[in-house]
Formats: structure tokens, sequence, C-alpha cells
């Protein structure tokens, strides 16, 4: 007997994906350049732009915390700041770019700011930004993701994607800046051992 | 005696219910009425600050009762994304109760990747509800 084809079945009856799907950057990048282009459209000046993309990425951020977390820690939540940010280094990273974010760090000036910075995220390959767009980093989308990601799991956050440059390096690396509500340094001291 | 108070509950973003199933089969239930049907909205939502306390002090998604009111009981489970399952009962093991958490987790999951899915609006889809029926009739037959 023929099985009926998927596309046909509700949602509820499809298999949830394996998530080994790989996509072509071409593809990617092709989508990615619409979105922001789309987003271009709707907005009057860069923080907005930035928002928007900042917003994009959150619902992908919220879902990718659950399934992720389904997939590779059964059904363990996270409730320590710092096994968040080790989520978000390592499996959300790897998901995402295929490898470990390069960098984890706490800001040495405030306790509540957190990093995580990663040269040449591919969402950035093909982007150049125009003189008069001033800071503009096309990451935000990829901050809206962590940051999706980060209040899901109950820790809210101002998340933004900073270029910074590198001594030695040709390129800027991309830093993605945390800081965390107050909230959040409260029950985490609570919590403490 | 068999029981006879079954109620699932999921709780989204910021408290917002998003999704309720009576659960007990038709026939045994026999005939309900209001009055029930609110006190056991009552206890569903003075369990929410049980769930609140106790989903930072355990990593585990499910929490096992949280709540009790007279021969009531609240079991939750708690979703990566903090949506709460809630179990209204009389009394279910607690193995059957993690099992049907389980399996309900994983179909709600095929939910919520729906990009139309917002933690803070009903789960409408009909397919669901009925699955979630099935899982609860294959892990409660009593």
């Amino acid at each position: 007997m023929f099985s009926t084809p998927l596309y046909k079945l509700s949602i509820i009856d499809r298999p949830l994906a394996k998530g080994k799907g790989e996509v072509s950057l071409s593809a990617f990048s092709f989508l990615f350049s619409e979105m922001v282009q789309y987003c271009q459209t709707r907005v009057s000046n860069i923080g907005e732009l930035e928002r928007r993309l900042e917003d994009t990425g959150f619902g992908v951020g919220l879902r990718l915390l659950e399934i992720l977390s389904f997939r590779e820690k059964g059904s363990k939540r996270d409730i320590r700041l710092l096994d968040v940010l080790k989520f978000v280094h390592t499996s959300l990273w790897k998901y995402l770019f295929g490898h470990h974010a390069r960098d984890l760090e706490q800001s040495n000036t405030a306790e509540d700011e957190y990093m995580i910075s990663d040269y040449d995220l591919f969402v950035n390959k093909f982007i150049s930004v125009p003189k008069d767009m001033g800071q503009l980093n096309c990451a935000a989308f990829v901050a809206g993701i962590v940051k999706g990601a980060l209040e899901g799991a109950g820790f809210p956050a101002r998340v933004t994607a900073h270029f910074v440059p590198v001594k030695g390096q040709p390129k800027p690396k991309t830093t993605i800046l945390m800081k965390f509500d107050a909230a959040v340094l409260a029950r985490e001291h609570r919590l403490l051992p | 005696m068999s029981s006879t108070v079954l109620t699932f509950v999921i709780v989204g973003l910021d408290d917002h219910p998003i999704f309720e199933a009576d659960l007990v089969l038709r026939g045994e239930a026999g005939s309900r009425d209001d009055r029930t049907q609110y006190l056991h909205q009552f206890v569903l939502h003075a369990a929410l600050d049980a769930v609140e306390d106790q989903q930072w002090q355990s990593t585990n998604m499910n929490l096992g009762v949280v709540d009790k009111f007279n021969n009531l009981q609240v079991s939750a489970f708690v979703t990566a994304a903090q949506i709460k399952f809630l179990l209204l009962h009389d009394g279910r093991s607690d193995d059957s109760i993690r099992q049907f958490f389980r399996d309900v987790h994983e179909v709600f999951l095929k939910v919520m990747m729906n990009p139309f899915f917002s933690p803070k609006a009903p789960v409408k889809s009909n397919a669901f509800h009925q699955r979630v029926r099935a899982i609860s009739r294959s892990h409660f037959r009593s």
C-alpha cells in the first residue's frame, strides 16, 4: 500500500525534523538579503532596522531553544546563567554555524554583561555596510536568535551585535553583547549553592 | 472507584492559558456542574505560583505533584522555553503522568515549530486536541 505523502499529513502526524539538514550558502544569503531589504523598507533609521532584524530572530531562537533541548538534553532544563550561556555558545552555535563560538567572556566592567564573539559569521559574508549606515551589523538577526533563546529560558536580556576591530586581523570580529536584567542576577545570587 | 477528574492545561508565556482539555471519557464523568468546573480552574490557577517557585529548584522538566487541594492534585511539567503543562487529577500514578507529559511534549513541539505558533495565543489545532486525548487514553486507562 502507498503511504500518504508527508505534505498531506497534518503537522501533528509528520515526524519531527532530525536536524541534519544543511542549506546552501547561496540560498541562505539570497533569503537573508531579501529579509534585510524587506526590513529596510519599513524603517526610518538604523536603530529601528536593527530592532526589526532582532525581532525576526526572536521566534527562531525560542524554537531552537525548545527543539535543541529536546534533542540533546532529554527532559532537562537550564536554570543557571552559566549553563544557559554554555548552551548558546556550544549547542546553539553549532547548530547555526557548524562550530562552537570562538569566545565566551564576561565583561570586565559589569557583572551582568557577557559577550560571545566570532569571526566571519556567514550572515555577514556578502554584506558590506554603506558608510552612511554607521555601525549597523546585520548579525542583529543572530542577536535576536540569542535573545529569543535566553528569554525563552527565563533569562531576559538586552542583546546587541557589534563589530569589534581586532589588532592584526584584516576584518573586525562580531561580538554579541548580552546585558541581563537585574532580576536574573538577583535570582542567580539566590540560587548560589 | 475510578478517578473522574482529569483536566490538562497548557500555560504559555506570561501566564497566558493557551490550551485546555477535559480528558475524562464521556460516560465516566457523569454530569458535571459549573461549580466544580470553577473550582478546578481555581486550583489550577493557584498551582501556577507553586510551579514558579519550584521550576528554579530543579533542572528536570517534570516537576511531579506541585500542589494539592483536598483530594485534587496538580502535576506540572515545564519545557525548556518555560511553557507549563498542568494536569489536574485525583491521584494518578507518577509514572503514567510522566509518560503522558513526555508524549504530549513531543506532539506539542511539532505545534510549536509551526511559524504561526505564538506562545501567547491559544492552540486551536483540532488534530492536536485529538492527539492529546489519544495519549491520555493510552496512559490513563484505569
